[in-house]
């Protein structure tokens, strides 16, 4: 069997490259997708967890984490046609007119 | 190297290739088939950790129904414009990313495992088992998610329909 650890390694490695994504990238959809990566690599661990502690309770939060990412991926994805449809662009630096 | 072990570094060698595709590609439509690549790699995690049920889901909530959202969206919009190369908040954003990955790592190689990984029944992860959870201890939340995907419905449609 696969320790514990190594998943837990993983996840995390997965993470940070999610993070990197929302940092460096300056496209709203490839943002949006490397949320949905972190989320991922959480669920991961909380079906690696699952597992090695023998309760189904990580199952289900991960059901619902794909509920609401399903939802937010939704909502993400509608307000990025809006201001598409407004600005003509997907580059979040160019998006400042809620900045003082 | 222990037999078990072999499977698991190739999906988790995959795995980390695609997630680093996802963030890399410059053309968005390449990253989001390195993401359907990625969350079905994820998918196969679950099921080698005894989440069949999870699994299959993975498969057709994300793969399926959520990344189709996306190229859908792509298609949508037709980004032509690529964006800039590496400014300055490149160098910033992934440095602090990597700082965060090394604490990630230095916790999660910490973390002891329990002392007795539970033995898995054949029952563990089946939807039978998943849906006794939910259905019992998680009802409330269960009822919350599906108002939670109305609103989100409403939402998206208010929020992308066009102005008269």
């Amino acid at each position: 069997m696969v320790p514990l650890n190594h998943y837990l390694i993983l996840s995390a490695i997965v993470f940070t490259i999610g993070v990197i994504g929302v940092l460096i990238r300056r496209n709203l959809i490839v943002i949006l997708m490397s949320i949905e990566l972190m989320l991922n690599a959480v669920n991961l661990t909380f079906i690696v967890f699952s597992r090695f502690l023998g309760s189904m309770e990580g199952q289900v939060i991960v059901f619902f984490v794909m509920a609401v990412a399903a939802a937010e991926a939704v909502v993400g994805l509608a307000i990025i046609i809006a201001i598409f449809r407004h600005r003509q662009t997907l580059d979040p630096s160019e998006m400042q007119f809620l900045k003082w | 190297m222990a037999p078990p072990l072999i499977p698991f570094f190739v999906l988790a060698f995959l795995l980390v290739i695609t997630s680093l595709m996802v963030v890399f590609q410059r053309n968005v439509v390449h990253s989001a088939l390195s993401l359907v690549a990625a969350l079905f790699l994820i998918a196969l995690f679950f099921i080698m950790l005894h989440a069949p049920m999870v699994g299959v889901l993975q498969i057709l909530i994300y793969a399926g129904a959520i990344m189709v959202l996306f190229l859908f969206v792509i298609m949508l919009l037709n980004p032509a414009a690529l964006e800039q190369r590496r400014g300055v908040w490149w160098w910033f954003g992934t440095v602090a990313a990597l700082i965060l990955g090394g604490l990630l790592v230095a916790v999660m190689t910490g973390t002891e495992p329990p002392p007795d990984p539970a033995a898995a029944t054949a029952l563990f992860g089946s939807p039978e088992m998943l849906a006794k959870s939910l259905f019992t201890d998680f009802v409330l939340p269960f009822e919350i998610a599906s108002i939670l995907l109305l609103v989100a419905i409403v939402g998206a449609v208010v929020l992308a329909k066009r102005e008269p």
